[in-house]
């Protein structure tokens, strides 16, 4: 049995794996939360609402870029049923969280359109948004910046003053929009590149994309006489969001209660705050409740996309297909604010192959952009895109099947990886085996129509995590976890709990508890949660074993060396233990109230040893060479889970990766003006895919268990949106006979790139 | 002693070594000793680092112990989506 106290073990995140037959483990039960939600009972963050609460809007900055020379909100103050209005001189600068406080309210200066200036709450959303109009905003216009390459530049205009490039050596005296600079590698790549019988050196762009969630962030907030605070919202991690909001608002943690409601997407967009420190400050100088919602035209300009691209790719290898050196330079902007992931971008470029020679440097650059939040394996698919793109390239020059050329470089157990720690087991090598033997990768092609194959790769990590099991007097089992369920993990959590005390899945129900109910848990991301808070759950399940055992034993008065857990029942030991009838859990919990009270297990721990995840995926696709508008024919996501505990839930992670990744690769992004305001806030010009323009996602499931994990699970979240671009672009290439170096490969850019090639011949 | 891997330009911070030794038990102990021995090397702490040890990476457990034979990667701190 774990233990949840006492000194940390050597290598504790490792080893933890042991093989067994699963019995509820593996299976598809249904999910607790599904009825709620497809019969529209379930509440997410708008369906809170308290009695007398007030409506909350934000006034947001016209201009990309400004000085904020003066706020006057002495009108809207004075309109009737305006409660409250709050600007930058609410908040106390904030050391700890300077940048979030400057993204949730500007304070020198507006540093992208959409950027908050003040907020007004009031009796109704129309004199709400009267009051903001009322509001008399003083700006001084400065000169902008979107792009990233523009903004690299030595006569760009500079977002901060004080922002001087860390990771160059030395450090500028001058500031720049360049926040950092990170590099990873080992080996020669000059020297591998003269052993390469063919080099390709290619430059890609992609465009900053929404993580798209259909849900737009919303919270309800009340703040007592007293400053105890309450707070109800969508959020993938209230822990992080009361830590931050009641920072920010100057309150002690535990005078703010959060509650995470149901959830309607947040692939990592909902890993941080935006109006909850505000609706908090509103209620606490209204002396009200204070409800808000973004407008989806506000969830575009001032929520957190994902950064664009800029990136030069050189990979060399011999005529038989070894890599000999692979170099890349990605440069990410991630808006206004430090934090667009270049150097997991670096990380991850070349992840999936074992090289003697590998350099990935990455730029995190500032723009007059709304700051970046995470997608799903924050900053991956773009560098994987361009990697995987010129993988493809060289494959085909030597006229080597690109599954072949992917394994014979492939990164197995005890390679070095390219971003510096061994690999200690992987599942990569099964991923491009079951691909290539899949039936989809044998189905022949029509005109216009070709075949696209990537890899891809994400970390996984564990986090802070704790997790309590109660067992109720009729023998069922309460489970609380901290993390948001944004994927199932509810039921996965049941199926962990069952498995181990030995009890059938429908006796066991997860609930994802407030803050004042549970120690800290880290937000939901990372694809960590059903590895972490899941083992939580196994461990507390072990400890209510013992517990159950040590009941047992006092019942049958013998030691509780002779009991054992079986089945989900106690048992004699052996015959010397004596002769005694088994004792189901719900007969030890029914006669729990004699013999010690309540039986509850806990388990709280950093959740180190997540496996590695790689995945590879096939797609096929069909270019139409008068419109250029690409049609998903097949698609089949291959993916490594460790062991899948709800093998639908995982396919559906894989499903939602590629589909999300097809939206990236072929209509997705972010379209600036010349005028720097964004100019398709809104899923009419921003185009999301939908099911009409999907295939089916065909699935399968690999599972190379992770040895940190007693059952072998791996986190599946996020590694499913990795290979996608550069599969589809690969496609897409393979269909029309050319190499798209740009996303979105939307229908004009496809049919610019077949016109330019026609008139090249 | 440990021997302590760097990537790229966390290599510069510690006068251009591909390897240093540190005395360090845990994880804890390596950081602090980085930023003390390495000033250059106070910044990325600073933000936040991984520490890789015999592949299995930890982002939170300052004071996991680290093996003397082991082999210690020094990364970003991980986060995700």
């Amino acid at each position: 049995m774990a233990s949840s106290t006492g000194e940390a073990p050597e290598s504790k995140g490792t080893h933890q794996y042991q093989p067994r037959d699963f019995k509820v483990v593996g299976t598809t039960p249904l999910r607790p939360d599904g009825v709620d939600k497809v019969t529209g009972r379930a509440r997410f963050g708008a369906d809170m609402n308290l009695p007398g609460q007030l409506v909350g809007k934000v006034l947001r900055s016209p201009h990309p870029h400004a000085k904020l020379v003066s706020i006057d909100t002495s009108e809207a103050e004075a309109l009737p049923g305006v409660k409250a209005v709050v600007t930058r001189d609410d908040f106390a600068e904030n050391e700890a969280h300077h940048d979030i406080l400057c993204n949730i309210m500007a304070r020198d200066k507006v540093l992208y359109e959409g950027h908050a200036v003040a907020a007004v709450a009031a009796t109704s959303r129309a004199i709400a948004l009267k009051a903001l109009k009322k509001i008399k905003v003083v700006y001084d216009i400065l000169p902008h910046v979107t792009d990233v390459d523009e903004a690299m530049k030595a006569d760009a205009p500079i977002l901060h003053d004080d922002m001087f490039t860390h990771g160059v050596d030395p450090m500028p005296t001058t500031a720049s929009n360049i926040a950092g600079r990170c590099e990873f590698g080992h080996g020669d790549v000059d020297a591998g590149f003269e052993q390469a019988d063919i080099i390709i050196e290619r430059n890609f762009k992609t465009a900053a994309t929404h993580q798209g969630y259909i849900e737009p962030h919303a919270c309800v907030a009340t703040v007592t006489s007293d400053d105890y605070g309450e707070l109800w919202g969508c959020t993938q991690g209230h822990f992080v969001l009361r830590n931050v909001s009641a920072s920010l608002v100057g309150m002690d943690v535990s005078k703010l209660r959060v509650t995470a409601s149901e959830i309607g997407g947040g692939f990592g967009g909902k890993t941080t705050v935006f109006l909850e420190p505000v609706c908090l400050m509103l209620a606490k100088k209204s002396g009200k409740p204070v409800k808000m919602a973004m407008t989806r035209d506000e969830v575009f300009k001032a929520s957190g996309p994902t950064a664009s691209s800029s990136m030069d790719v050189k990979i060399g290898c011999t005529k038989d297909g070894r890599i000999t050196a692979g170099f890349a330079e990605v440069r990410y902007q991630g808006g206004a604010f430090r934090g667009a992931p270049a150097d997991f971008g670096a990380m991850c470029a070349f992840a999936c192959y074992a090289l003697e020679n590998v350099k990935a440097i990455g730029w995190e650059v500032v723009t007059n952009r709304p700051k970046g939040a995470a997608y799903r394996a924050p900053g991956a698919p773009m560098s994987v895109y361009a990697v995987e793109s010129v993988v493809d390239e060289l494959a085909k020059a030597i006229d080597m099947d690109p599954i072949d050329f992917r394994l014979k470089n492939a990164a197995r157990n005890g390679d070095k990886s390219s971003y510096g720690p061994k690999f200690e087991s992987l599942g990569l090598v099964e991923t491009l085996e079951a691909a290539k033997n899949h039936p989809n990768y044998q189905i022949p092609l029509g005109p216009n129509q070709g075949r696209g194959v990537a890899s891809g790769f994400w970390f996984n990590f564990g986090g802070e995590t704790c997790s309590t099991l109660n067992v109720n007097q009729d023998g069922t089992v309460a489970i609380s976890v901290g993390t948001p369920d944004i994927g199932g993990s509810r039921a996965s959590m049941c199926q962990m709990a069952a498995e181990e005390l030995g009890i059938p899945y429908d006796q066991v129900r997860a609930i994802v508890t407030d803050t004042s109910s549970l120690g800290f848990n880290d937000t939901t991301e990372g694809s960590r949660v059903t590895f972490s808070s899941g083992m939580a759950v196994i461990f507390a399940a072990r400890e209510i074993i013992g517990k159950l055992c040590e009941r047992a034993a006092m019942m049958w008065d013998i030691p509780v060396e002779a009991v054992k857990w079986e089945e989900g029942k106690a048992i004699p030991a052996g015959a010397n233990a004596g002769d005694f009838e088994p004792l189901t859990l719900a007969e030890i919990a029914d006669a729990a109230g004699g013999t010690g009270g309540p039986i509850a297990g806990h388990h709280e721990y950093n959740a180190d040893g997540a496996g590695v995840s790689f995945g590879t995926h096939l797609v096929d696709t069909e270019v139409d060479p008068e419109t250029g508008f690409v049609k998903i024919l097949r698609y089949t996501v291959i993916q490594d889970a460790g062991k899948a505990i709800h093998p639908s839930y995982v396919e559906g992670q894989f499903q939602g990766g590629a589909v999300q990744g097809i939206g990236w690769a072929l209509n997705e992004e972010y379209i600036y003006g010349d005028d720097g305001k964004l100019q398709n806030a809104g899923f009419l010009d921003y185009r999301l895919p939908v099911a009409s323009d999907l295939p089916m996602i065909d699935t399968v499931i690999v599972e190379v268990p992770n040895p940190g994990h007693p059952y072998g699970v791996r986190g599946v979240g996020e590694t499913g949106i990795v290979p996608p671009l550069a599969a589809i672009a690969n496609s897409v290439s393979d269909a029309a006979n050319l190499r798209m170096t740009e996303l979105p490969m939307s229908p004009p850019r496809i049919l610019k790139a077949i016109h330019q090639a026609e008139a090249a011949e | 002693m440990v021997q302590v891997v760097l990537s790229g330009i966390m290599k510069t911070a510690v006068d251009d070594q591909a390897e240093i030794e540190i005395e360090a038990k845990n994880i804890k102990q390596l950081l602090d000793a980085l930023a003390r021995d390495y000033p250059k090397m106070e910044p990325y702490v600073k933000k936040g680092l991984a520490v890789s040890i015999n592949g299995v990476i930890y982002r939170d457990s300052l004071y996991q112990k680290i093996p003397e034979d082991a082999e210690i990667f020094v990364i970003p701190r991980l986060a995700g989506g």
